[in-house]
């Protein structure tokens, strides 16, 4: 019952068996050893999975791996890489937003896609954008701050 | 035994919570720990002088951790407490997991080697900066020796020592050899903390840049070689059984390899996560449910009441409370508070590899020792063929200061060939967490004059000190249960404190972000609001009539007050509330400022801190753990409850359990006081301080007196009043 899959992720093809029901989460945690994207709930409701898939952020909890096959997979490992991520990471620091940071993959990758398609979010864009990611360390207040560091950072 | 060079990264990370029980009470324990044993590790002229320090021929200067980093920066406050004394090179410094060792890495607090309680850098100052100091006086000694000069001549910065009338300088790699030769002197001078250089600066934390790019290492993380997965379901019924288990559907799931069946729990093993958790979702199991299947929240409630009424225990008696509670006007009220699920962001999981004749586990764990001693005995080897590896852990508030994850993972890689990581489901996670318990305290107090005179409160709730310190727990009372309740800010004649033992029926009780005063703090704070109000006075200046000789909280209080703009207008149906609070060592004052709409609902508007705690080691971690404190505290107010029915958790996941999000989020302000005197704890304040100023500025907006956790918007809807 496994089926082949192919996707490219974080610019690398990757070819590994699989159920095709597999979440992307799992692929990515046990089959492919990329302890990055984290687990949280398993029914998109903490966001500490999301991962982009063609460049918006997903849950990859519920998201089965057969609906990925042949699509462009970036994670929290790889989104360094994109201009949005590489500012989103280091506004995180610059504003020490990070506390256990479990959550935190989620809530870069969540980041990095809302800044790529808004590049100057006001307050309401970063709420529609980040409400589905819970920090239980409530590091909220950073959150907000870094992600306008970073796009200030772009504008300058 | 693992050696400290097995922990898992190189450098990380922070520091500094803990409780705040040790302030009013001497535990009765004898510290036997941070003994002077010389670690077995100077291979290769590695200068390793102390259970905390290493440093090889190249400077490279590593730092054990005797706590654990969830997120509370600990790592890094630690390592600029070792730092300072030492006078390192910060930019040498990395850092190492402490192995499982009690005796070297035991809070000092505690005893055993733990991390909890907002205990960390109050427990840790004093070891910590000994072990520096000692270690900066062998360098100075093995430089001036090699010198032929006075070590009073030498001085220390950055990783070298400097002999100034001659100009010489070596680095303390250089020295390594030397010093480990020297004799660790008596009785060393510590700097004076007008001398700092490291501590009170806003440092960088050292865990963090490998938490922005996924290469960060938790228990959930553990890879090792031909490592299995499982996941577990426990019997949905506190204490229940397995029954039947009817397999044949998940041996037909591709990747499903094994199902383990013990008495009390089933587990698939597979491939992968997701073919273990398919394979428990098609079992069929019939539990054997017991007799706990009856067990109910309103029975529990119905008991807890009824104990709250009982004569408890003596806890604190000052003045005559019968004649004070006969002074003026008497006014009486109850506070209750729920269970509550921890709901770390990682889930709880154990790598274990068990062997006939050892066993090793991956884990991110608040009890390193005893998890491996309970380990020990659920593998049934002897303690010292059992190896824990640390890691860093997505969260901790309490929840891994229990080793009953490991325990099982333990249990059930006994019957698996290999490695195995052992996941549990969101669900099962709350569904079998160990619960913040139910309380219940009731105040009386008398008013005369617009000053209390008569203070009779009663603490009623489960004893979690006598299951998990036993020695701690002395005269039937809970130092845990009362703290924050016989010290109250407060001068008030006549007070007299009690403490009733009332234990939830099977349901597992244990130590929740902010402990004992979460309780105490809340009721104190509530019925303190209450009572000015029956005086006619403002809260907050019915406070500062009360703290003429508490100087550091009425500095905190009027702070908070201007900080907050407190009496200044505010449109209808929008509050302020105020909480004082003497937990942990450090004095807070926090104003929550919050609107109930018509239905009842609550939007945060604003929350403002000002902390005194003592010397700041790194001041900016300090107003990150208030911020995330807060947060964590206003969201059980809001919405935190576990309820039990036919013995068994309603909540399962994110969806029933909820936690506040970033669109519901308050302005948040934490002005960090400065001070010289010895550091308080941090990490459960803001926890302690959000649910009594929410619940104050509530009451301010409507007029209701709520009692009860979490709030209730039914009793909040526009026209309802107390």
């Amino acid at each position: 019952m496994h089926m082949a899959i192919v996707l490219t992720i974080n610019g690398e093809t990757k070819s590994f068996d699989a159920p095709p029901d597999m979440p992307l989460l799992w692929a990515l945690r046990d089959i492919l050893g990329m302890t990055g994207t984290k687990f949280g709930c398993g029914i998109a409701q903490c966001g500490a999975c999301t991962v982009h898939v063609d460049g918006k952020a997903v849950r990859s909890c519920v998201l089965p791996v057969s609906a990925v096959a042949n699509r462009t997979v970036t994670t929290i490992e790889h989104v360094g890489s994109t201009p949005a991520g590489a500012k989103v990471q280091k506004a995180w620091l610059e504003a020490e937003v990070i506390q256990c940071g479990y959550c935190q993959s989620g809530q870069i990758m969540a980041a990095a896609a809302l800044l790529a398609a808004t590049p100057n979010p006001d307050d309401s864009d970063i709420d529609a954008a980040m409400a589905g990611n819970i920090c239980r360390c409530g590091t909220y207040v950073r959150i907000r701050e870094a992600i306008k560091q970073a796009a200030n950072g772009r504008q300058s | 035994m693992n050696a400290p060079d097995n922990l898992s990264r190189r450098a990380l990370l922070t520091g500094g919570l803990a409780t705040g029980f040790l302030l009013a009470f001497h535990l009765p324990l004898r510290a036997a720990v941070n003994e002077p044993v010389q670690p077995e590790d100077k291979t290769d002229g590695k200068f390793a002088p102390n259970a905390f320090i290493r440093i090889d021929p190249e400077g490279v200067t590593t730092l054990v951790m005797p706590q654990v980093e969830m997120g509370q920066g600990i790592y890094t406050a630690v390592s600029m407490i070792l730092a300072e004394e030492l006078d390192a090179d910060w930019s040498k410094v990395q850092l190492l997991h402490a192995p499982a060792n009690e005796k070297l890495y035991g809070n000092p607090i505690f005893v055993i080697q733990a991390t909890g309680g907002s205990t960390s850098v109050r427990a840790f100052w004093k070891p910590l900066r000994d072990a520096g100091a000692s270690a900066r006086a062998m360098l100075v000694q093995a430089a001036a020796a090699q010198w032929n000069v006075d070590p009073a001549s030498c001085t220390t910065s950055k990783g070298v020592v400097t002999h100034k009338a001659s100009g010489r300088t070596l680095a303390y790699g250089a020295l390594a050899a030397a010093a480990s030769g020297q004799t660790p002197p008596n009785n060393v001078p510590l700097k004076d903390p007008k001398d700092f250089v490291y501590i009170g600066q806003p440092f960088k934390r050292l865990d963090t840049p490998d938490k922005v790019n996924g290469k960060a290492v938790y228990g959930i993380d553990a890879i090792v070689p031909n490592m299995t997965f499982a996941t577990l379901a426990q019997c949905p019924v506190f204490g229940g059984k397995v029954g039947k288990v009817d397999d044949r559907a998940a041996k037909k799931i591709p990747g499903v390899r094994q199902i383990v069946v013990l008495d009390d729990l089933v587990a698939v093993v597979g491939d992968h996560m997701w073919a273990a958790k398919k394979g428990l979702d098609a079992l069929d199991i019939e539990w054997n449910e017991g007799p706990n299947a009856k067990i109910n929240s309103k029975a529990i409630w119905d008991d807890l009441r009824a104990a709250s009424a009982r004569d408890g225990v003596v806890a604190k008696s000052t003045g005559d409370v019968a004649k004070g509670l006969a002074t003026g006007e008497k006014f009486e009220a109850s506070f209750e508070l729920p269970f509550l699920a921890h709901a770390t962001m990682e889930p709880l999981n154990a790598t274990v590899h068990c062997k006939p004749d050892s066993c090793e586990i991956w884990t991110g764990t608040q009890i390193m020792a005893r998890v491996q001693s309970e380990a020990a005995k659920a593998a049934g080897l002897p303690v010292e063929k059992v190896t824990v590896n640390q890691h860093l852990l997505g969260g901790g508030f309490g929840r891994k200061l229990e080793p009953d994850m490991v325990v099982a993972a333990v249990r059930i890689a006994k019957q698996v060939d290999g490695p195995v990581k052992v996941v549990w489901t969101r669900e099962e996670d709350i569904q079998h967490d160990v619960y913040r318990p139910v309380y219940r305290d009731t105040i009386a107090a008398t008013l005369s004059g617009g000053k209390i005179v008569g203070w009779k409160y009663k603490i009623a709730g489960a004893a979690i000190i006598a299951r998990w310190l036993p020695p701690a727990f002395q005269k039937g009372i809970d130092i845990d249960a009362i703290d924050s309740a016989t010290d109250v800010p407060y001068e008030i004649p006549n007070v007299h404190v009690e403490y009733v033992r009332a234990e939830p029926p099977a349901i597992p009780t244990g130590f929740w972000r902010g402990v004992g005063p979460n309780n105490n703090v809340f009721a104190v704070e509530c019925f303190i609001d209450e009572l000015a109000r029956k005086a006619g006075k403002d809260p907050v200046e019915f406070r500062r009539g009360m703290l003429a000789n508490s100087p550091r909280f009425l500095s905190v209080l009027n702070l908070a007050a201007e900080k907050s703009n407190w009496g200044q207008p505010l449109p209808a149906r929008v509050g302020r509330g105020v909480c004082l609070q003497p937990s942990f060592g450090s004095f807070i004052a926090t104003v929550v400022e919050a609107e109930v709409d018509e239905q009842g609902e609550i939007n945060l508007r604003r929350a403002t801190s000002v902390v005194d705690t003592g010397i700041a080691v790194n001041p900016d971690t300090i107003i990150a753990q208030v911020e995330g404190g807060l947060v964590f505290g206003l969201t059980a107010a809001l919405y935190g409850e576990i309820t039990i029915e036919k013995g068994r958790v309603q909540q399962s996941n994110f969806n029933d359990y909820r936690m506040l999000r970033i669109n519901q989020m308050p302005k948040i302000e934490v002005h960090v006081v400065r001070s010289g005197e010895a550091p308080g704890g941090i990490g459960e304040t803001g926890t302690t301080a959000g649910p009594p100023a929410l619940r104050n500025a509530i009451y301010a907006a409507t007029g209701v007196a709520l009692r009860r956790l979490p709030i209730d918007r039914k009793l909040l809807a526009a026209g309802k009043k107390a």
